[in-house]
């Protein structure tokens, strides 16, 4: 591919004597949705918690966006605002309304004026839907309403790419589908995204490229076709068995 | 007995004296409840650093002015300094005595308040570009403080209550004005009218911890 | 830069003096573990009884109750302290020094503590006592088994916390010339002009209470409730 928007190489990270990710590579190119499966403790939240070093790798490279993460001289922060993060506990801070979570990144690393905050941020929940709810806080919403301002304060910041930590796995079922829309939005206009989670369907039909993880290394990955229909190693057989078998 | 502890003549005759301290424990409590609340956050942000090297020490720091008794700290500062030379005022060692003790206690409340924060908050924060500070600032201080309102609240009684503790050392607040006024009269009135201005004082501030404590227990059932 | 030292060690580490007023802090730590002790017993003792008086729920008895707990709430210890001592003599009641402290540190020790309970006991569910009173239990019976256990759990950290609090307040004795521990130093360190009894005494108190606020730590940690 031509320069991948993230290339991470051999990613390695220690929990004490866990050696839980064990030199795993991951190229990413502008515009593609990777999807991220494995059994739990795979690793898959490691890897991506690496990418914007909210885990500190052990060893090996992470360059966003022509930034290298690594670099103690990196200001962490600037470059933080290049990558969305979205989390399985959404994570909105309880003591402000959707649009103060939304704008509070704006106003105090962006710099933003709070009228060019606020309008930004208006901008974002529109397009997650809920320009409407700006006033309220999130113990005021449901849990499908508080992830998508999750995501629209992840979007606010104009980010270069976006990660998804389980975003609907702590989600009732019904819910799930408000997400999912949203995301699929995103993907249509042009926002990279990896993706960690457990919804195959969405992978089937909005993955460019699936990823199968299993105790901290990479097995297989390819389009989602091949990965669903006939993945190469057993492994992947298995676990793609298992979780058809629901 | 009314004539001995409600006796009319005195309160009229020692009211000012009275009033005058009521305004210096005023005064003294605008003064050390900001100290104190200083201090302990500057402990409760100390702690909130990850290593164990810097929590040993702080939490040391910590249990020793909580156990050391706020009196014979003054007294240290007030009657021992001299000895090496340094001759603070009354004031001055109540100051200092304050911000030492009350401060290791309002550390305390602060970091129990940080600590009762969901990391995932901060995890938020940092990814979308807030430096630790501003996070602690903007995301962390403002739920922590939520959080343990009631014993910040409950403290901050304990430490104006405190303030009579200056009247040892000369401090012209509340309980040394009556107590001056009460041996110039030889009578317990002025102590009495004391107590009674440090009840009215006071009582709201208990009525309204009380109500929240009970709304906070309410919630958890 | 040696001399300075020399000095700070002979005016405040002074060995002769210290030995010279070591019988007397010694004597003022047993009369402060004296009065501490009976403090916490009377204090808590007093503070349960009103809450479980309060639990019977008759509407004027707990007005009082409640009157009782704020006074001692609100008001400064020494200002209790010294409201028994030099206010009590004019109605030919003179209780000495000890007794003074004892009472005050008591009383708001028993206000605090009255209070500790009855969150306690308030905060375990009603379900609890629906349920044990429809297998027949008595009021009684219902409070001591199942209620009181669970109430005790909850309120042993605060309970702790707010004892060691009130007992550090025996040095306020001092004021009403108890020969407690600061009293001895006190006095000590006027007679000798100089300040090593004082140190003595400070750490005295250190010796006495750090090991018990390092306990009570711990003490929280074990008894910490899951949010």
């Amino acid at each position: 591919m031509n320069r991948p928007i993230v290339d991470a190489r051999g990613l390695h990270k220690h929990f004490g004597a866990l050696h839980v990710l064990k030199g795993v590579d991951l190229r990413v190119a502008e515009r593609e949705l990777v999807f991220v499966i494995g059994p739990s403790g795979s690793g898959k939240s490691t890897l991506l918690r690496c990418l914007n070093r909210l885990e500190e790798p052990s060893s090996g490279s992470v360059v966003v966006d022509g930034i290298d993460m690594l670099d103690p001289r990196t200001d962490i922060n600037h470059a933080r605002q290049r990558i969305g993060m979205v989390f399985q506990s959404f994570n909105l801070y309880p003591h402000m309304t959707a649009l103060g979570n939304v704008t509070l990144a704006l106003r105090k690393v962006a710099g933003k004026s709070r009228a060019s905050a606020d309008a930004l941020g208006k901008a974002a929940l529109e397009r997650v839907g809920l320009a409407d709810r700006a006033g309220h806080t999130p113990g005021q919403l449901s849990g499908g309403q508080q992830q998508r301002v999750a995501i629209a304060r992840a979007v606010a910041l104009e980010p270069r790419v976006m990660l998804f930590d389980e975003p609907t796995s702590a989600l009732d079922p019904e819910l799930v589908g408000s997400v999912l829309e949203v995301m699929r939005s995103l993907r249509e206009s042009g926002m990279t995204m990896i993706v960690v989670s457990h919804e195959m369907g969405f992978a089937r039909n909005a993955a460019d490229r699936v990823v199968f993880m299993d105790e901290g290394a990479i097995v297989e990955q390819g389009p989602p076709a091949m990965i669903f229909e006939h993945p190469a190693q057993e492994r992947t057989r298995t676990f793609i068995g298992q979780i058809q078998r629901h | 007995m009314i004539q001995t502890f409600f006796n009319l003549e005195i309160i009229a005759a020692s009211w000012p004296i009275v009033l005058a301290g009521l305004r210096n424990t005023v005064l003294l409590s605008l003064l050390v409840v900001p100290l104190g609340l200083v201090g302990g956050l500057i402990l409760a942000l100390l702690a909130s650093v990850k290593y164990p090297v810097v929590r040993w020490p702080l939490m040391a720091w910590v249990d020793f002015f909580r156990a050391f008794p706020p009196l014979v700290l003054l007294i240290l500062l007030f009657a021992g300094l001299p000895f090496a030379g340094l001759e603070l005022g009354g004031f001055v060692c109540v100051a200092v005595a304050f911000f030492l003790n009350t401060g290791a206690y309002y550390g305390e409340i602060l970091r129990a308040g940080i600590d009762s924060v969901p990391a995932g908050q901060v995890e938020a924060a940092r990814s979308t570009g807030l430096s630790r500070l501003q996070a602690m600032a903007y995301v962390v201080l403002p739920q922590a403080v939520r959080n343990v309102l009631p014993d910040l609240l409950s403290n901050t009684l304990e430490v104006v209550k405190l303030t009579s503790l200056g009247s040892v050392v000369a401090v012209p607040e509340l309980l040394y004005q009556a107590r001056q006024a009460q041996s110039i009269t030889y009578n317990p009135t002025p102590i009495v009218v004391a107590a009674i201005v440090y009840f009215l004082m006071l009582w709201p501030v208990v009525r309204l911890l009380s109500r929240l404590e009970n709304r906070a227990l309410a919630g958890r059932y | 830069m040696r001399g300075n030292l020399d000095r700070f060690v002979d005016t405040f580490l002074n060995t002769k003096v210290m030995l010279k007023y070591l019988p007397d802090i010694l004597s003022g730590v047993v009369v402060t573990i004296e009065l501490a002790l009976l403090i916490v017993v009377t204090g808590i003792a007093a503070g349960l009884a009103l809450a479980l008086l309060r639990s019977l729920g008759i509407r004027p008895l707990n007005w009082l109750i409640i009157g009782i707990v704020d006074l001692f709430r609100s008001l400064p210890p020494l200002v209790v302290i010294v409201l028994i001592y030099f206010g009590l003599p004019s109605v030919d009641l003179s209780p000495s020094g000890f007794v003074s402290t004892w009472l005050s540190l008591a009383l708001v020790l028993m206000a605090f503590a009255e209070e500790i309970f009855w969150a306690g006991i308030t905060s375990v569910a009603k379900g609890q006592w629906e349920a044990a009173r429809s297998t027949g239990l008595s009021f009684g019976q219902t409070l001591m088994n199942v209620v009181l256990p669970q109430a005790f759990r909850l309120t042993i950290p605060p309970l702790t916390n707010r004892t060691i609090a009130i007992t550090k307040g025996t040095a306020l004795g001092t004021v009403v010339a108890v020969t407690e521990i600061l009293g001895q130093a006190s006095s000590a360190m006027s007679n000798s002009y100089n300040p090593s009894p004082l140190m003595m005494g400070a750490a005295a108190y250190i010796v006495l209470f750090f090991p018990v606020v390092v306990a009570a730590r711990w003490v929280e940690t074990k008894f910490a409730w899951k949010r």
